[in-house]
Parts: structure tokens; C-alpha cells; sequence
């Protein structure tokens, strides 16, 4: 029973994971999109419509993550290019982006989805335990891992990485270095909107494969906490993403098992639990002042406009 | 082709006002065509969608429901904002106000004084301001940051809200449906006129924001706002405490968000329920930026999305577009009132292939 | 400056072409309130397909229109208000939350009719309508006994109120009218509609060891999930076989079109009056899904208890039952009446969830 429960977390935590990871690439560049529900749920939308129009997942996979890059320009080109208020541009964009995905998915109600099936590694799979957890997963999980590692990779070690790193901590000393600021930036945004569309595909060709209206249900809200609680680290992204999964499917086997043992618990403080475990968490690990100034990019937030 | 910013040396006076008339042309422009695309009447949608909703009283009265609880919310945030503290959970405190607001009426619902009113605002008030002291202690002591906390928070207040009314209290009389009993008279905030259902939530929406703007205008408070919102390291060497600012500002927006909420349970709904809110807390934080964080501008940009969502009403009555095209409409326009606002601070130029500069006359 | 906005008005209304001329005001209008969009695929879906009947069955003598996504509270007040000053002769308001919000403007608007599904205040313009879900419940239950293996199913529900509570007791006392020592395990998902938590719902359940589903939330997702796991599962508010069609056995159908169109009516007739109405499967309010994936004889015992339950031979909670903790509630061969199971806040023996108090 254990390693399917672990199934299901997986399939619960994928999601918030890819989103997260895309939003930290761009929070590391100094830009704060708030509008990471409405970037998913469009990428849910897209890579649906495309798997039903094309019949296969995959083109859907590749119509989320376009859908969802797309989208985030239009974040893009009023943030960076005009300047515009990120918190508000992030927020409208949400607004703007649960009405046109109901308005996109109307034909598509009711039908029954195109599941992404697992890629079995052969050989690997046979490992007991770790084989079916790991090895038999679908392409998003992969790639979700993929991302943790490349992000880590990318953000600490490239050349490119820095760059984006030091626009994010400081974009007029990045400027005077010649680096191009509002062009990485245009590309960090994008890559969080592709991202947020590829974890809206997995809503809506793996975890459910169906489309509703609103069906990401405030999981764009969560990824966004993720970023923070991983102080913009990849790899706590993975363990944040994961916890907050793990206590919410565990809350309803917590409801199952309490009704063997004849517990009265409200489910509301059941379903808070999430909640309040990633508060407690966060307060454990972010009593060091100094580590967590460090990683939070120090012009998140703020406009840039090169004087020249 | 590109485009190009350039500064000016003062914030365009100009351009203040042509701005918001520009994003409301450009809307008109792109909504006439979307209402076209739907295969309605552009013209006859505008109009029902900007222009009825101020025409018949019943309706002016109906947006100041709908401004109230956004305004006083968004006037409180401009606060946290400029100081730099981020709450974004605006709309938890609007519930736990509400809740503890509602204790008095729920409790003793056999009470009919006068005094239960003021009480109970009061009570909202407190209850609103210590819901965000929770983030506000675990940022100033153990360096937590409050927009993670602020916004789990509001998940949470959900579902005590929840609780409380399936549980504990819930109407004994309501056949076990989650409601509170309905408050007593005296517990009910009164209507401003005869002629509408608007409430005493916005007067207090407009006192609010007078007096925010006051603070930031005249007063040393004000003053401190800005100086540790622009740079924490300036507002120490003149005195200033940043850590005491984070107090303030979260108690004050927590306070009134939970003034919002008792007043909106209080006036408009009447008792208790699970939802109280439809995401209010939420779109305050975009009416508090439309406003650019001004007091004053946030009782306009206030009316303004309360409008929004009136008019989207109004079009979905009578050219019965879904409620997603609404929203979709009221998206593009908060995207041209943002972009529009660019060129208070900022000269465009498009520059042409080739070097060419094409000054765009704005 | 008031007489240039009425011609600016009078110029946008002949430009706009509005619908106010004479022809038009001849058609009543009947008129809705949905709480959530009307293609969520569950509860609004199943009132705006009632509607699209109406239009199809009286589309001649009245016409139609909704407001969706209302949010319950001070919104809705004023939609449903909207709907009352626009003329409307008969409106619908379609979730229990719109309670207080649609007496209000009723007592407003005396000379328009108001029906408001699931609750319990009513007025002499305010009438209250309601299907006997629970009907279609008992049915489940007993198929549910017949197809499981293991004697349990799991039940995911959405909140704790009477109509939920009902539900599960239904289904409960249909099972142990088959198996009598049935057990029913209850996943509470505290949402209507989350297509991923009801879907975690669904397998948290089945990795608890149920091998048959039921739900009382909103979206096909716990089908796909009991689907995918090779379990059967029963389906709510629409028929969901085409996301599960060698999954689900039957599904409960809100079928509102049938009462909207007998309701216009009674409007058209001059008939209506203010009533507390309760529907069943009799009705047509509700009817069952086709009966597929079990045998047939399982299928023709559905069939036989929906024969009894319409021709009023069956009532589903009829006596003996015990509560939850073992005490009498209905003495042997006694009926419930409708009040209690209105109200209705405690299990019947059988049920494993226990209910906060």
C-alpha cells in the first residue's frame, strides 16, 4: 500500500513541482509573475484541445508548454517592455487566463481525455520498490526531475546561470556589465510560462485526463508559495513540492484511518494540514537570516528600464 | 521595430489623466471588436456594459456594495506595499474578521442594544489585525517570509470558517445546513439612503482611504512608509525601524481587512456562511496597484473593477455571453489601465528598422 | 448633461437593436441563477441542460436566460435582482446558498415567482424544489452489495450537510438490504469540485481497500481513477459512462428539465403557487443512468427496486433502522418523515465515518 500511496503523491506533487521550478528560473531573474495559476490553467487547456485534435499526448505535452510560454509574453512584453506593475500585471494575467481557457475549452467538456501512459525502463523497472516508483513513471515526472537537476545545473554552474543570477540580484550592475537584461529576462519569463504550461498539461493529460473549467483549483497559488518556502532553491523546490503533496494525500488516508479506529477529526483540520505544515517548515528552515538573504533575488520585483 | 523607454524628468501631470482615458479607449476598441467576434453588437454591449449599470439607481447603489470591501481592503495594502511588506493574505484576514466580528450576534443573539454594532466592528478590527500578526511575528522574529505565510493563511481562515459553521455554529433551527442563525437588527449594519442596499462599509471604505491619505501625505508616519519602502539601509539612519514598520503596516491592512469582512458579513450577507467572499482580498491587491498605491486613486480604481463586474453582469444578462468572456474582457481592460500607466513615467519611441526614431506622440 | 445621456442611450439602443420590442414582451421570461459555470460538467450543467429543454419544450410562449458563476452571498442578491427588475416572470435559483439572498428580493418583488432548489424558506412568491436523491442512492447501494467483492465501497463526499448525510445513509441502508453487514468507508474531499483532489479521494479509498466507488462531488475524475484501477463505480449528477464505460454501473441523472418545464407551466396556466416541492424518481426529476456492467440478474433487481420506489412500494428509509450508535430510530415498518430527513445529521448503523456534532 505504501508504494502506491507514493504513486499518488507523486501524481500530486508533479504539478507544483514543474510550475515552481519554472517560477523560480524567473523570480531569479528579478521578475515576480504572480499570474502562474493563469499560465497553467491555459497550459492545460492547450495541451488538451491539441491531444484531442491530434490524438496523441504528446503533441498536447508540446501545445501546453507553448500555450503556457506564449501566454507569459503577454506578462512579458507589459512588464518588461512597458514597465508595467509586476504584481498587478501577474494577477490580471490569472484573471485574463481562467476566462480564456473556459472560453478555449467550452467544446471540449465532457469528453473523456487521452491518458499520457508511463514509459517503462526496461530492467530498471524490475528493481523491486524503486523500479515501479521511478522507473515506470510518465514523461513529466522524468522530466520534472530532469529540470531539478538541469535548473541546478544552469542556475550554479553555467556561465549563462550567473548572468541570470546577477541581473536578478542586481539589474543596473548587470547592465553595466553588458549583459542584456530585459532579453534574459524576457527569456526567464518565458521559460516560467512554459513550464507553469507543462505543469498544467499533467493536470489534464496525467492526474485527471479530462477538462473542467478551473480545474488547476488554486494549484498555481501553491507552486508560488513553493518558490518562496525553497528560499528559490531547486532541490528544496523538489522536497517542498513533495511535502505539501505527501500531507495532502495523507490527510485522506488520515480520514480512513481514523474511521477504523472510530476518531472523530473534522476533515477541515485535515485539509489544513498541508497548510500549516509548509508554514511550520518554513519557520524551521528560515531562521537563518543570512542564508535566505543570500538566495532571495534582491531586485525581484522592481522595473528596469535601461537609460542610455 | 522596437520599442524604447525613456524617463522623464517629472511624473506628467498630463499624462495622469489622458493615461486612464487612453486604456479606456483602447478597451472600447478591443472589447467592440471581441463583442463583434461573439456576434454581438458592439456598440449596444459597451453600452450595457460601462454605461448602464450608472444609469438606474438601484445599480450606483449595488457598486458601492461592491467597492466597499475592495477599497478599504486595497487602501490598507497600499500601505504594506509601499512600506515594502507583502501581504497577500488580504483575504484570510477579511475572513477571521468576519468571524470574530460575528461572535456577539452569534452568541447572544437575544442582545438588542445599540452598542452591539460598534462592538462588533471593533471586534472584526481586532480579529483582522491578529490574523496578520501571525505573519508579521514570524517575519520580525524568526525571519519568516510573509507572503509565503500570509498566503497559506488564508487557506486555513477557509476552513475554520468552515468548521465553524458546520459545527459549533451552526444554526440549530437551519434544518443542519451550514449557516449561522441570522443576526439580530441592532447587529446589522444599516443603508446609508432608503433607496438602496448600499451600507455604512462604504463610508467607512472612503473615511479609510481619507485618512491613509492624510498619513502618507502629512504626517511623519508617511513619511516613514516611504523612506523604509525605498530603501531599509536610508531608513535607518534617519531612526526608523524596519521591523516595527512590518508590525504596523501588516496590523493596519489585517485590521482593515477584517473591518471589511465584518461589515460585508454584517450589511450585505446577514449571518454566517462558508463562502463570504468571492476572492475579495485577492482583487484588492489589484485595485490597491491600479491605484497606484494612493489612497485616492484606489477609490476610483475601486469603482472602476467593481464596475467591471456589474457590467459583466449586466452583458451576460441581457447578451447572455458566458461569464468567461466577462472575465476575459475585464482582463484586457486591467492590461491596458497597467500598460497605459507607463506613459506617466515614461516617454515611448518605437524605433524603426534601419535607426529611424519614430517619436509616438506620448 | 442628463439629457445628453439619454440620447446618448436612446442613439446606443437603436444602434444595439435590444430586444424590447413588442414582440418579445409577449414571451415570459423565465429565468436562472447558477452558482457555478454551465459547462462544469455536474450540478450547473445538469440545471442548464434542464433549461435547454425548457427552450426546446415551450421555447414559443417563453424565453430563457441565466447568469452563471454567481457567487453565493451579497452577488447574488443583486443577480438575482438583476433578473427581477429585467421582467422576469419565474426565476430559478439553482444552489442552496442563494437561500437568503432570493427571500430577500422575493419579498421585494411580489408579482415575481421565485423557485430556489434545496432549501427550506419559502414564501407566496417563493416556492422551494428538490429531488429525492437519495432514491437513486438505495438503488446504488444494492447493486454496490451485489458487485462487491469484498463487502466494502467508498463514498466521496463533498461537505457535511443533510442532503450529503442522506445520501450516505441511503446508499448504506440499500446495501445491507442486501449484505447486512456491509461496510461504507466516507472520504470527505471539502470541495465540489477539484478534479485532482476527488481524483486522490478515489485512490485513497482504493488503496484502503474498497472495490467499489460512489461520489457526491462534481467531476468524472474518481470514474477515470476507478477506471484506471479496474474497479466499478457509480456516477452523480450526469451520466458518466464515457469516462468509464466498462467502470460504471449506473449513475444518478439530474433530469431538472422535466420540472422546469412543468413548472413554466403552471406559470403559463395561471396554476402556480407557492409549494415545497420534493420530487423522485417518479417524477422524473431524477432517473438512473442505463444499468450496465453486471449481470443480469443484478440488473433486474436494480430494475425491480426502481419499479417499487416509483410506484411508492419502497421507501428507502423505512423501519427497522438503527442509528450509527446502535439506538432505534425507525420502529419496524415505519417511515421516516421528509423533515427529518431534510435535516438529516446522523448515520444509520453500518457507516464507518463518524459525523462531528
Amino acid at each position: 500500500m505504501f508504494e502506491a500511496i507514493l504513486l499518488t503523491v507523486i501524481t500530486a506533487s508533479t504539478p507544483l513541482v514543474v510550475a515552481a521550478l519554472g517560477e523560480l528560473v524567473t523570480e531569479r531573474s528579478g521578475v515576480l509573475n504572480l499570474g502562474v495559476e493563469g499560465m497553467m490553467i491555459m497550459g492545460a487547456v492547450c495541451a488538451f484541445a491539441a491531444a484531442q485534435l491530434s490524438g496523441s499526448p504528446y503533441v498536447g505535452i508540446l501545445a501546453g508548454i507553448f500555450g503556457g510560454g506564449l501566454f507569459s509574453l503577454l506578462f512579458g512584453f507589459l512588464t518588461l517592455t512597458l514597465v508595467a506593475n509586476q504584481v498587478a500585471t501577474g494577477l490580471a494575467l490569472t484573471i485574463l487566463g481562467l476566462g480564456l481557457s473556459g472560453q478555449i475549452g467550452e467544446v471540449f467538456v465532457g469528453q473523456p481525455g487521452i491518458k499520457l501512459q508511463p514509459i517503462v525502463f526496461p530492467i530498471l523497472s524490475d528493481i523491486p520498490f524503486f523500479g515501479r516508483v521511478l522507473f515506470s513513471q510518465d514523461l513529466i515526472f522524468y522530466l520534472s526531475v530532469a529540470l531539478v537537476v538541469g535548473i541546478n545545473w544552469f542556475l550554479f554552474r553555467s556561465r549563462t546561470g550567473l548572468k541570470l543570477r546577477a541581473i536578478g540580484d542586481s539589474h543596473s550592475s548587470a547592465h553595466a556589465l553588458g549583459i542584456n537584461v530585459i532579453r534574459t529576462r524576457y527569456l526567464a519569463v518565458m521559460f516560467g510560462g512554459a513550464c507553469a504550461g507543462l505543469a498544467g498539461a499533467q493536470l489534464s493529460l496525467v492526474y485527471t485526463p479530462q477538462w473542467v473549467e478551473n480545474m488547476s483549483a488554486g494549484r498555481g497559488w501553491i507552486a508560488l508559495a513553493l518558490v518562496v518556502f525553497a528560499s528559490w532553491r531547486p532541490w528544496r523546490i523538489l522536497a517542498g513540492g513533495y511535502l505539501f503533496g505527501a500531507v495532502g494525500i495523507g490527510q485522506l488516508h488520515a480520514q480512513i484511518v481514523a474511521q477504523n479506529l472510530g476518531i472523530v477529526i473534522p476533515s477541515q483540520f485535515l485539509s489544513a494540514l498541508p497548510y500549516a505544515a509548509t508554514i511550520v517548515v518554513l519557520i524551521i528552515i528560515s531562521h537563518n537570516r543570512r542564508t535566505t538573504l543570500i538566495n532571495t533575488p534582491a531586485s525581484l520585483g522592481k522595473p528596469f528600464v535601461p537609460d542610455r | 521595430m522596437r520599442i524604447e523607454l525613456q524617463k522623464r524628468a517629472n511624473v506628467s501631470t498630463l499624462f495622469s489623466i489622458i493615461s486612464p482615458l487612453l486604456a479606456l479607449l483602447l478597451t472600447l476598441v478591443f472589447g467592440a471588436i471581441m463583442f463583434w467576434l461573439l456576434g454581438k453588437s458592439p456598440l449596444g454591449s459597451l453600452y450595457i456594459y460601462f454605461v448602464e449599470p450608472l444609469l438606474e439607481v438601484w445599480s450606483l447603489h449595488e457598486l458601492a456594495v461592491k467597492a466597499a470591501p475592495l477599497i478599504l481592503i486595497a487602501v490598507g495594502l497600499a500601505v504594506c506595499y509601499r512600506s515594502n511588506n507583502w501581504n497577500i493574505g488580504a483575504e484570510g484576514q477579511f475572513t477571521i474578521g468576519a468571524i470574530t466580528g460575528s461572535i456577539l450576534p452569534v452568541l447572544y443573539p437575544e442582545w438588542h442594544s445599540w452598542a452591539i454594532l460598534p462592538m462588533m466592528m471593533v471586534m472584526g478590527v481586532i480579529g483582522g489585525a491578529l490574523y496578520a500578526a501571525i505573519p508579521a511575528l514570524l517575519k520580525t522574529r524568526f525571519n519568516t517570509n510573509e507572503i509565503l505565510t500570509s498566503l497559506m493563511l488564508v487557506y486555513i481562515a477557509g476552513l475554520f470558517l468552515d468548521w465553524l459553521v458546520r459545527g459549533p455554529w451552526r444554526d440549530p433551527k437551519g434544518y443542519n445546513f451550514p449557516v449561522t442563525k441570522s443576526f439580530q437588527v441592532e447587529a446589522v449594519l444599516p443603508e446609508i439612503l432608503d433607496s438602496g442596499r448600499a451600507h455604512w462599509a462604504f463610508i467607512f471604505a472612503i473615511v479609510a482611504a481619507m485618512a491613509l491619505w492624510f498619513m502618507m501625505r502629512f504626517m511623519l508616519k508617511g513619511f516613514e512608509v516611504s523612506v523604509l519602502g525605498q530603501s531599509e539601509r536610508a531608513g535607518r539612519f534617519a531612526g526608523f525601524s524596519a521591523r516595527r514598520m512590518a508590525w504596523f503596516s501588516m496590523l493596519l491592512s489585517g485590521g482593515l481587512a477584517g473591518l471589511a469582512g465584518i461589515s460585508e458579513v454584517s450589511g450585505s450577507i446577514g449571518h454566517l456562511q462558508p463562502s463570504i467572499s468571492p476572492g475579495y482580498g485577492f482583487t484588492a491587491i489589484i485595485v490597491a496597484f491600479l491605484g497606484r498605491l494612493n489612497p485616492l486613486g484606489i477609490i476610483a480604481s475601486g469603482l472602476v473593477l467593481a464596475l467591471t463586474y456589474l457590467g459583466g453582469e449586466a452583458a451576460q444578462a441581457a447578451l447572455q455571453i458566458s461569464d468567461k468572456a466577462a472575465r476575459v474582457f475585464q482582463g484586457m481592460l486591467l492590461f491596458f489601465v497597467l500598460s497605459c500607466d507607463t506613459l506617466i513615467h515614461y516617454r515611448i519611441r518605437l524605433i524603426l528598422a534601419g535607426g529611424k526614431t519614430a517619436e509616438a506622440r506620448a | 448633461m442628463k439629457k445628453l445621456i439619454i440620447a446618448l442611450a436612446a442613439s446606443a439602443a437603436l444602434m444595439g437593436g435590444f430586444s424590447t420590442g413588442a414582440q418579445a414582451q409577449e414571451k415570459k421570461k423565465v429565468c436562472f441563477i447558477y452558482v457555478g459555470s454551465k459547462t462544469d460538467g455536474g450540478w450547473t450543467q445538469a440545471h442548464d441542460l434542464g433549461r435547454q429543454q425548457l427552450d426546446k419544450a415551450l421555447g414559443d410562449k417563453v424565453e430563457t436566460k441565466f447568469l452563471e458563476n454567481v457567487p453565493e452571498g451579497p452577488d447574488a442578491e443583486r443577480a438575482i435582482e438583476r433578473f427581477a427588475r429585467e421582467k422576469c416572470s419565474l426565476i430559478f435559483t439553482t444552489s442552496f446558498g442563494f437561500m437568503d439572498a432570493t427571500v430577500k428580493v422575493a419579498a421585494k418583488f411580489p408579482d415575481v415567482k421565485f423557485e430556489h432548489a434545496t432549501g427550506f424558506k419559502s414564501a407566496p412568491n417563493l416556492a422551494t424544489y428538490n429531488s429525492r436523491f437519495y432514491e437513486g442512492r438505495y438503488i446504488q447501494g444494492q447493486i454496490a452489495a451485489k458487485m462487491s467483492k469484498k463487502g466494502v465501497a467508498g463514498y466521496i463526499a463533498s461537505f457535511p450537510i443533510p442532503e450529503v448525510v442522506m445520501g450516505i445513509n441511503a446508499f448504506e441502508l440499500g446495501a445491507k438490504s442486501i449484505n447486512p453487514n456491509f461496510k461504507l468507508k466516507v472520504v470527505w474531499a471539502n470541495t465540489w469540485f477539484d478534479p485532482g483532489k476527488e481524483a486522490d479521494a478515489a485512490k485513497a479509498l482504493i488503496d484502503q481497500g474498497v472495490d467499489i466507488l460512489t461520489q457526491h462531488t462534481d467531476t468524472t475524475a474518481p470514474m477515470q481513477v476507478a477506471s484506471e484501477r479496474g474497479i466499478l463505480a457509480f456516477g452523480q449528477a450526469s451520466d458518466m459512462i464515457a469516462a468509464g464505460p466498462k467502470t460504471q454501473l449506473t449513475a444518478i441523472v439530474d433530469t431538472w428539465g422535466a420540472y422546469y418545464i412543468k413548472r413554466t407551466k403552471a406559470l403559463l396556466d395561471g396554476t402556480w403557487k407557492s409549494e415545497q416541492i420534493w420530487d423522485g424518481l417518479k417524477d422524473g426529476i431524477l432517473t438512473m443512468a442505463p444499468y450496465t456492467n453486471m449481470p443480469d440478474d443484478v440488473k433486474a433487481m436494480a430494475e425491480e427496486t426502481e419499479a417499487k420506489i416509483k410506484s411508492g412500494e419502497l421507501h428507502p428509509f423505512t423501519g427497522p433502522i438503527n442509528k450509527q450508535d446502535g439506538s432505534a430510530w425507525l420502529k419496524a415498518g415505519e417511515k421516516s418523515d421528509d423533515g427529518t430527513l431534510l435535516g438529516m445529521n446522523f448515520y444509520v448503523e453500518g457507516v464507518d465515518d463518524k459525523l462531528p456534532q
